[in-house]
């Protein structure tokens, strides 16, 4: 029998029995689409990390000198210990490092906590407050909306004025226009002179919860001991330059701080390398749990394609024997049902593949998530699908090709 | 009969179509053998009709499945057509099947789902013809058998004679040199018994070999020659007058 004979066999075959084949369908259909879904998920939120988490966080081009590691995932007691001995930051080393740096780039001091910022009517709980310098906009991308940022001058001298998130800037004055009014954190006063548009969301977390007010201004009360920041932030135009920078950084740093050629640095030069390194781990995990879990769905798919093809076998019993008796021999009758198990697997991968390309698009429309296709995840769930419904097809098509005919056509 | 006697080693006579010699067949049933043949020789030549009889036990089917190539004897010898099939391994033994042995079971046997032109081409797909000359030479055998006009019925809509004449069609499609029925009737009224003793006996006039296992006297009749057997032993061998 040729093979093409087989398949319009197996395909007469799978019409006559559409609730069996049915059912293996979906087996094969549900594994290939949860495996591509589940592939392009965690491609997604590989993107949202390596995008927006670590360019919020940190940025592109731009590392930030601080006294520790700003994401610190599984760090021992001693490690944090000795963490919290190193000095801090200062006015002084920012500025020493700022004027070492010789490649262009931008800079701007952080100091942040979370503070209440009030009118006389109204409040904001936790508000992100920054205590900052000029460029801090520019190397955060925060456009200013409405009003404008305080600038190099009020930088320098403190003067107590103050750029607010949108989210904040909505709650004080739902119906206001907020420029030119004033707030106090912290008991001071501060004048209202910009709001930045809206930044979204980060894991559910507003992004527009936040005020930012010159580092010389009262507000370095509220963030930090006088004359001490939690980073000095420094962003260059390409990443030669930044790593540039980030040598003469070092090298400042630890002339300042006598350090000899064998001691260790007492601070870090953090770079968004250093939280997606951390990402790192957790998508290697996520990348063995998650699809995992689908290899599990297509064995049992498996399993429940090699028992109804089992099923099939017993029911046809009789069928095999006439089979044999015309003539079929035992590689006619193995190519009959692994062509019935094949034409199964086959279009369960097709429209597995459809509806899993279909739900990715879906949930990057819907969700957060830029939610990617992977080719290879196509090229996987077919090969893997497929494969399942073919091997799930072996064992029984073996056992119906062995079937003795004057038994198998005694059967009734 | 007066057919020369065979002896282990020697070839079957050129019009010979079967030959068994000294052939027995044991079935193991765990603790005990059941010796369903215990030595059995006919020869049987071209052009024969010939009914096997006997009481159920005796062997007639196992006879049967031998000669139909479904079964391979415990000893002795079976020649078709002057091949020595006895030692034939599974696939050449289900190409003799194909090309050599039209089946005609008692309970039709047909593809329920299949329509009466696809049952009667599975012989010749197995054979490798393709799809234009198996649809002409299926329909030519339905042609042949009488129901030329019912190509596209499928089995369920179709009388018990007319799905034995489909089975008959199915068994001469690939021109066989052996019709086995095996109690073709039996499953029949006698009056489409009759119809198709009378087909039978057409392609017997026309040339075909025929050999026919029954337990009913009377269809037994209808043969020319009747061997039957008793407890896996040939107990008479006549041919009767037609």
């Amino acid at each position: 029998m040729r093979l093409f004979e087989a398949v319009v066999l197996a395909l007469r075959t799978l019409q006559a029995q559409k609730l069996k084949s049915g059912f293996s369908f979906i087996g094969v259909f549900i594994g290939v689409t949860s495996l591509i879904v589940a592939w392009s998920i965690v491609n997604g939120i590989n993107a949202y990390m390596t995008d927006k988490f670590a360019g919020t966080i940190i940025g592109v081009n731009t590392f930030h000198l601080r006294r520790r590691p700003q994401i610190t995932p599984n760090i021992s007691d001693s490690t944090w210990r000795a963490w919290a001995r190193r000095p801090r930051i200062t006015f002084g080393d920012a500025d020493a490092v700022t004027s070492a740096i010789t490649v262009p780039v931008t800079t701007a001091w952080q100091s942040s906590d979370q503070a209440t910022v009030e009118t006389g009517a109204k409040k904001v709980l936790s508000v992100d407050i920054t205590g900052a310098t000029e460029r801090y906009f520019d190397i955060k991308n925060l456009k200013i909306a409405n009003g404008r940022a305080f600038t190099a001058q009020e930088a320098r001298s403190g003067v107590p004025v103050i750029v607010l998130g949108e989210e904040v800037a909505l709650k004080l004055y739902p119906d206001r226009d907020p420029i030119g009014k004033q707030v106090r954190i912290g008991g001071q006063p501060y004048r209202v002179i910009g709001v930045v548009e809206h930044q979204g969301k980060l894991f559910g977390f507003s992004l527009d919860r936040f005020a930012v007010a010159p580092a010389r201004s009262p507000i370095q009360d509220m963030v930090n001991p006088p004359g001490i920041i939690d980073a000095l932030i420094v962003k260059g135009a390409t990443l030669g330059d930044m790593q540039e920078a980030m040598a003469q950084a070092e090298e400042a740093m630890r002339g300042r701080r006598h350090l000899r050629p064998r001691q260790d640095n007492n601070f870090v030069l953090e770079t968004s390398e250093g939280v997606l390194a951390f990402w790192a781990g957790i998508q290697k995990f996520l990348m063995i749990i998650g699809p995992g879990l689908v290899m599990v769905s297509l064995v049992v798919g498996g399993i429940v394609i090699m028992n109804i093809m089992l099923m099939a076998v017993a029911e046809r019993t009789r069928e095999i024997g006439l089979r044999k008796s015309l003539g079929a021999r035992r590689t006619d009758i193995l190519r009959q049902f692994l062509a019935e198990s094949t034409a199964i697997a086959t279009a369960g991968a097709t429209f597995g593949v459809a509806a899993g390309v279909g739900f990715s698009v879906l949930v990057n429309l819907a969700s957060p998530l830029p939610a990617t296709v992977s080719p290879f995840s196509i090229v996987l769930g077919v090969v893997i699908g497929g494969g399942v419904g073919i091997v799930a097809g072996v064992y029984p098509a073996s056992r119906a090709s062995r079937l003795d005919p004057i038994t198998a056509l005694r059967q009734e | 009969m007066s057919l020369q006697e065979f002896r282990t080693g020697d070839t079957p006579l050129p019009d010979v179509v079967i030959l068994t010699h000294k052939l027995t067949r044991d079935y193991d049933m765990g603790s005990e053998t059941v010796r369903a043949l215990r030595g059995v020789s006919i020869q049987i030549r071209k052009n024969e009709y010939v009914a096997v009889m006997g009481p159920s036990g005796s062997g007639k089917s196992t006879l049967m499945n031998l000669v139909g190539c479904l079964d391979t004897p415990t000893s002795g010898e079976y020649w078709l057509n002057s091949q020595k099939v006895s030692d034939l391994v599974d696939d050449e033994l289900a190409r003799i099947r194909n090309k050599e042995i039209g089946f005609v079971f008692q309970t039709f046997n047909l593809l329920p789902r299949a329509d009466a032109l696809h049952n009667v081409e599975l012989p010749l797909i197995y054979a490798g013809l393709g799809a234009k000359e198996r649809k002409a030479r299926a329909a030519q055998a339905l042609q042949r058998v009488g129901l030329g006009d019912r190509m596209d019925h499928r089995p369920n809509e179709l009388s018990g004679g007319q799905r034995q004449r489909v089975a008959i069609a199915r068994a001469l499609v690939n021109n066989p040199s052996i019709l086995l029925a095996d109690e073709p009737t039996g499953n029949l009224d006698s009056t489409t018994g009759l119809e198709i003793m009378g087909l039978f006996r057409e392609l017997h006039d026309a040339g075909q070999t025929v050999v026919m296992v029954t337990h009913e006297q009377d269809i037994a009749a209808q043969a020319a020659r009747v061997i039957t057997l008793r407890d896996g032993l040939v107990a008479t061998d006549q041919l009767q007058a037609a």
